[in-house]
């Protein structure tokens, strides 16, 4: 058969199975279709439910403006699917071609497309973590459990880690009067993502909001009742917190571990793929019927100097999982690149937060339109004399111009004027990142490694 | 050059029954500057969406001004400060958002939709009104009459002073139209002086209601106790002006090209007839293939800008051509068929950016009632002339009659 040949099958009688049935995973099954794929489709996913939607459950949901029940994705099209719910993958044979589920059965694929996405990183403590009341929010359960308790008047909630998730709960929490104390490692809020000069604009909307903010301090310890249920936490600056419901916030892990030993190059930091989804085998060498999209996957940017980059976004998942579909049934000649600028949006304490490109790598951070003290302002990240991001609170529609800026390389610091821009605007200043080294709970941006041949990229086993 | 411009040929009323074989023109040069101090035209989708994204260009009337360009809301010509369409943030953004809260989300989610029933009698009201007549004149009957009074329910103008304001109104949207040929001076004086007039009937209602409220929006904006206080009353007579122009002058346009452009296309009128869900997809088809608002001939750029290679230099004033962009081949598969079941449909005619129109969501369900209302009960409506006579403006585009000729009114 020629690879032509090869290619008219595939595309009319080949298995395509994807692991993940979530947002990445919904719509690369509608992409197939739509490109008119008429061979089998599995779709596998650990989670009972059909693919929904996150975004709502730290928000909406968490006011009782939303049922976590009620927060299905919107299907573009039929994708025509055998679909394996509630039942999770548990290994991956590369060379015999097959997906080994946790009820044993066998899936034999033509064409694998990995898009298993990310948990909720654990309260490290097991039989803390155990503890009744204490929760981590990422799935639909995790929403109802959580918002069941927000209902019952607890006295206080703690919210470990002040990244977007954390900041989101803390401020649904403070909408609805609940007292509310957010335990952060760094400096400020959301300083992994967007670094020390905007956390502090974070620092005082939780604090205006009611937010009993404590930066700089670990929790050491969750101590339950008899019964098991949480009562309170130490902090390692010896305050000790009352508090019945404890949110554990402190990022996520990639859901890797079913491929450990599979041959993929796979980790905790992802699965690295190449610029049109293939994933890479642990020797480095990219695979031809295996492909990764969506917050597990790592791939090189071009515009970001060709780094491998992790992004947990909504609009990311849905961009890769539509290249990803498309170059999985495509000739090579066909392929496109993933080239999805950067971008994430967040909804806190009335504030709209959205910014473009990749704010950790700004060096400096220059307020161009608007002003810090009154929250609403866009601010530009610099990186080597070029834009690299930016970020704005309550001023999203001229992100746009910002996001050409980036994908021009326009030259920073910005010169030229800009309506709104204020004195405090005309110089950058240090964008005040934390070390990239500290642990933290983590930008939802993350870069590691250098290029396919950078030997970090070598199989790693999870930790644990 | 032995034609006209192709600019002076867009502003000429000569063409203004369609415009788009100039547009189509435009889309040769997508920037295009014809005269030493005049304005560069944009016309491709994408660069017209960039630039009304860009901080670099100003909508701030002193900066249009400075260029050169008519002016008609200067403070020291009229006694009322420019509103919120003609400021630059953070002016704008805190008078949009005060104007804002009595209107729409997140503030009053729920408004525009509650409307609903009440637009829906008043199209009812206007359309039974045509009584035993077998021809009407859309405009005269129904276009302009139904946005007019919505407005004035919603501002709390007293609907009855309708011929009192018209006679301000109708020079205040003439002097927005870039006719750049005669009288410029005088139209302009013409402009300020009605503009002038306007807000002094304005201040009187708007002095009672900050003694006593009445839950309308003159009176929310006298009152309001948000996060960014009231706006002082020089600002709320400002924006009472904007909005109750802006209220009525374009709607009446979306509602006249709709019906025109379905009569034009009957299968379509047929279709929304037996199936009303489909005038979602109308209406927001018109406002691609026939805007209300042609072109945004008001900014100006405070640094040298590039655009597909052209500088347009600090200072200059730029239009925005929506209606070109709107039909844009690099943008819209078949841009001049008129094709209500697109489902690509990001078109320009709200605009974009922080001036997008600050009314869409409430002209969109006028429109939408009123078409599907129209189709419904006018009985085998044919159109008596087309194309039918237009008004003056080029910005404002539309016809000043559409007369409709039909069998029956349906119940």
């Amino acid at each position: 058969m020629t690879a032509d040949d090869h290619l008219a099958w595939l595309r009319c009688e080949g298995r395509i199975v994807i692991v993940g049935a979530s947002l990445a995973g919904l719509r690369a099954a509608e992409t197939l279709r739509a490109e008119g794929f008429t061979g089998s489709l599995t779709m596998i996913g650990d989670e009972p439910y059909e693919p929904y939607d996150r975004p709502p459950l730290s928000k909406a949901v968490l006011l009782g403006k939303a049922s976590a029940r009620h927060t299905a994705l919107p299907r573009r099209r039929d994708v025509d699917a055998k679909w394996r719910l509630g039942v999770a993958a548990t290994g991956l044979d590369l060379s015999a071609q097959r997906v080994r589920l946790a009820d044993e059965d066998e899936v034999e694929y033509d064409r694998l497309l990995i898009a298993t996405g990310v948990r909720a990183r654990p309260w490290p403590k097991e039989a803390e973590a155990q503890l009744d009341g204490v929760f981590v929010l990422r799935t639909r359960d995790d929403a109802v459990g959580l918002e069941q308790r927000l209902r019952a008047s607890p006295r206080r909630v703690l919210v470990i880690g002040a990244g977007f998730t954390g900041s989101e709960i803390a401020s649904a929490c403070r909408e609805q009067g609940i007292a509310v104390t957010v335990a952060e490692r760094g400096g400020a809020p959301l300083v992994g993502a967007l670094g020390g000069v905007i956390g502090a604009v974070a620092a005082v909307l939780h604090r205006e909001n009611g937010v009993d903010l404590r930066t700089g301090v670990t929790v050491t310890a969750l101590e339950g009742d008899p019964a098991g249920r949480v009562r309170s936490a130490h902090l390692s600056d010896g305050a000790v917190i009352e508090t019945d419901v404890v949110v554990v916030a402190l990022g996520a892990t990639r859901n890797t571990e079913w491929l450990t030993g599979s041959g993929l190059g796979a980790g905790p930091r992802g699965i690295a793929c190449d610029a049109g989804c293939r994933a890479f085998d642990f020797r480095g060498i990219v695979t031809d019927d295996v492909y990764v999209a969506g917050d597990v996957a790592r791939s090189p940017h071009p515009l970001f100097g060709y780094q491998f980059l992790s992004l947990e976004h909504w609009g990311n998942a849905v961009s890769q999982a539509e290249v990803a579909a498309h170059n999985m049934i495509s000739a090579s000649a066909d392929r496109r690149p993933h080239m999805w600028v950067p971008a994430f949006w967040s909804s806190q304490f009335g504030v709209n937060i959205k910014s473009v490109g990749v704010p950790p790598m700004g060096e400096e951070i220059m307020i161009t339109q608007g002003s810090l003290a009154e929250r609403r302002f866009v601010g530009v990240y610099g990186y080597q004399g070029r834009v690299i991001a930016a970020v704005s609170f309550d001023n999203t529609r001229w992100l746009d111009f910002y996001q050409r800026q980036i994908e021009t390389a326009a030259p920073f610091p910005v010169e030229s004027p800009t309506v709104d821009r204020r004195p405090e605007g005309r110089r950058p200043i240090p964008s005040d990142f934390p070390d990239p080294s500290l642990p933290s709970h983590g930008p939802t941006v993350t870069l590691s490694g250098y290029s396919p041949a950078d030997r970090r990229l070598v199989f790693s086993p999870a930790r644990r | 050059m032995t034609h006209h411009s192709l600019l002076r040929q867009i502003t000429d009323y000569a063409n203004r029954a369609n415009p788009y074989p100039l547009y189509k023109e435009l889309h040769n040069t997508p920037v295009l500057h014809e005269e030493d101090g005049g304005p560069y035209l944009v016309s491709s989708y994408w660069d017209i969406l960039s630039l009304l994204h860009d901080p670099r260009i100003s909508s701030d009337a002193a900066n249009l001004a400075a260029a050169g360009a008519d002016e008609m809301g200067g403070v020291a010509e009229t006694g009322l400060p420019p509103s919120f369409i003609r400021q630059d943030p953070p002016e704008h953004d805190r008078l949009r958002r005060i104007a804002n809260r009595p209107f729409g989300p997140p503030h009053s989610p729920r408004k525009i939709d509650s409307m609903r029933g009440e637009l829906a009698g008043i199209v009812s009201g206007l359309i039974d009104g045509f009584g035993q007549a077998r021809q009407i004149d859309v405009v005269d009957q129904f276009a302009y009459p139904f946005p007019v009074t919505v407005i004035c329910r919603l501002l709390g103008v007293p609907r009855e002073d309708e011929p009192r304001f018209h006679t301000w109104v109708e020079p205040i949207v003439a002097g927005l139209d870039p006719d750049t040929g005669k009288d410029d001076a005088e139209r302009r004086r013409g402009a300020q002086e009605a503009r002038m007039q306007l807000g002094m009937y304005l201040a009187q209602l708007v002095e009672q209601r900050s003694k006593e409220p009445t839950g309308d929006m003159l009176s929310e904006l006298v009152t309001s106790h948000g996060p960014d206080g009231p706006m002082t009353t020089m600002e709320v007579l400002s924006t009472a002006v904007l909005l109750l122009i802006a209220g009525h002058e374009t709607t009446v346009n979306l509602i006249t090209n709709g019906m025109l452009t379905l009569l034009r296309h009957p299968e379509y009128l047929e279709r929304l007839r037996n199936d009303p869900g489909l005038v979602v997809g109308i209406v927001e088809e018109l406002l691609r293939y026939e805007p209300p608002v042609q072109l945004v001939p008001q900014r100006t750029c405070i640094a040298d800008i590039e655009v597909r290679g052209t500088t347009i230099p600090k200072g200059s004033k730029i239009w925005l051509v929506l209606a070109a962009g709107n039909r844009d081949p690099e943008r819209f598969t078949d841009p001049d068929r008129f094709d209500p079941d697109r489902k690509d449909i990001q078109h320009l005619g709200f605009g974009s950016g922080i001036h997008s129109c600050f009314g869409a969501p409430l002209a969109r369900l006028e429109a939408q009632i009123a078409l599907s209302e129209l189709a419904r009960r006018l009985d085998n409506p044919r159109l008596v002339k087309d194309p039918p006579p237009y008004r003056q403006n080029a910005v404002l585009r539309g016809p000043r009659h559409l007369l409709v000729d039909f069998d029956a009114l349906r119940p």
